[in-house]
């Protein structure tokens, strides 16, 4: 697969590159180690450079006001937007604008102006629900979250667990059992208010990420009137499974983000740093790092720009998102683990973003669907047979 | 779920209680004589001296402060953010610390933790 860059590509790639090193970067000095948020006054200037850039809601589609630009484009983009202290979770703390949940651009004309559009303006926040206390790697059996037609309503009871952003959200795509005798095909979506009755976030769960943190949830007879229901009645499970497929390849490009920079941050460590009289990077030991280090990067970045492509190309990429997900996710963690290895004891330190890459990427090995799914998925793709 | 709340007992605020802070990271509520909450912090990753320099600076904007309590903890971001969250479930509003800080930023909802 050709990945030659277009004239285009790189004049855009060099643009987001300068945006971060000389907007986003130099705001981290001042900003606590942990943190995933831009005083107001900065995030409304850079949105506005953003939307000047035309690079404003990038993952927004263009009939909606998005720019149209390729995956393969914006995938390139994220390597670039992740290189900064908090670019895993919160690339350039979101000033290229969201997409919002992308079920929403599948909901009917009266959803859309009462959750899409108001996502759209930065009006309202939605979450994803699908983890329960009993599992989220299989949904079609671990969902026993409930929901029970009551006339035109449906009353909705159960948990959820591990659900980022619902503590601060306006409503969220929740999925929920309507049958229970037809398994995967027993699930129905629907968009719950946080302001029904019954809804509740009941704790924070506290992880490595100290930063957009997750929720647990609770459903205690939540009434939801049928029109809140998201595309059709027992067939959530395609609707979930679908963004867990489109989103593994900007989730693998983040995680490659990361780990360019603590690869860059390496070299030049190892270029400076004197032991026994010489420096760092002449010491084979070191150099074998950073060569592992160079590897891991290539191959995460080839099979991410695959699964792009193929997206892009509108053919199967079940395959090579599982496949991006895992190589990335895995060699990132093994990339700035090494670079914290070479930086000694200032690796340790939330004096640089290392420590705090190292914790994040621990969890991009489980989010997502943790990457024993992903070999699951490969698996049955390339063997055959279903799920045991 | 009381877990939620900070419910070790307020220390006096003096001198020689600050200096006996250690100097981790963690969270921390900064009182009156009343025993009414006037601010909730963080020590951070750039705090000079971890909860002990951060206690400290918060507690010299509050004239009124008089006592303190705190809790290690390397999450203390979330912490932080589930104690916002929890002051708001309970008095409707944000400690006056926090209120003017926090701007336009949401707060979390978290449901009448501990009933």
């Amino acid at each position: 697969m050709d990945f030659e860059l277009s004239i285009e590509q790189r004049l855009i790639l060099e643009t987001v590159r300068r945006f971060v090193r000389e907007e986003i970067v130099p705001l981290e000095t001042d900003l606590d180690p942990d943190a995933s948020e831009l005083p107001p006054h900065h995030r409304e200037r850079l949105v506005a450079m953003t939307r000047e850039l035309g690079f404003y809601g990038l993952d927004i589609p263009e009939e909606y006001g998005g720019p149209g630009i390729d995956l393969v484009t914006r995938t390139l983009m994220a390597f670039e937007m992740a290189q900064h202290r908090a670019g895993l979770y919160a690339p350039c703390y979101g000033v290229f604008g969201g997409a919002g949940l992308a079920q929403l651009y599948e909901a009917d004309d009266g959803q859309k102006e009462r959750y899409l559009y108001p996502v759209l303006r930065g009006e309202k926040r939605g979450f994803f629900a699908l983890t329960e206390p009993s599992g989220g790697s299989d949904p079609a059996r671990a969902i026993r979250t409930t929901a029970v037609r009551d006339g035109d309503d449906w009353i909705l009871d159960g948990e959820k667990t591990f659900i980022s952003g619902a503590d601060k959200a306006d409503f969220g795509i929740v999925f929920a059992r309507t049958d229970p005798e037809l398994g995967r095909k027993g699930i129905t979506c629907f968009l719950v208010d946080t302001d029904m009755p019954g809804f509740g976030v009941r704790r924070i769960v506290h992880t490595l990420r100290s930063t957009h943190y997750a929720a647990e949830l609770e459903f205690n007879r939540v009434r939801v009137p049928g029109r809140n229901v998201l595309g059709e009645v027992n067939q959530g499970f395609a609707i979930a499974n679908d963004r867990l497929s489109r989103n593994r390849i900007p989730y693998a490009a983040g995680c490659i983000g990361v780990a360019l920079k603590a690869q860059e941050m390496a070299i030049a460590y190892a270029k400076t740093r004197k032991t026994f009289g010489d420096y760092l990077s002449t010491r084979q030991a070191v150099q074998w790092m950073i060569v592992d280090n160079e590897i891991d990067l290539r191959t995460s970045r080839a099979v991410t720009l695959e699964a792009a492509a193929r997206a892009d190309a509108g053919k199967p990429f079940r395959t090579e998102a599982a496949i991006c997900k895992l190589v990335a996710s895995e060699g990132a963690s093994r990339v700035v683990d090494r670079a914290m290895q070479i930086h000694g004891g200032y690796g340790m330190t939330k004096d640089l973003p290392l420590e705090r890459w190292y914790r994040e990427l621990r969890i991009r090995r489980v989010g997502e669907g943790p990457n024993e799914i992903q070999r699951l998925i490969v698996a049955r793709d390339v063997i055959g047979g279903s799920f045991h | 779920m009381s877990g939620v709340r900070l419910t070790k007992p307020w220390l006096d605020l003096d001198d020689a209680a600050i200096a006996a802070l250690p100097g981790q990271l963690g969270v921390f509520e900064i009182g009156d004589e009343d025993g009414s909450t006037l601010e909730l912090g963080f020590a951070g990753g750039r705090s000079r001296f971890g909860l002990r320099s951060a206690i400290a600076e918060v507690a010299a904007k509050h004239e009124g402060a008089t006592c303190f309590r705190y809790e290690v903890t390397m999450q203390y971001w979330s912490r932080f953010e589930e104690l916002l969250a929890v002051y708001l479930a309970d008095h409707g509003e944000l400690p006056a610390g926090n209120a003017e800080s926090r701007g336009d930023r949401r707060v979390g909802r978290i449901s009448a933790p501990g009933g």
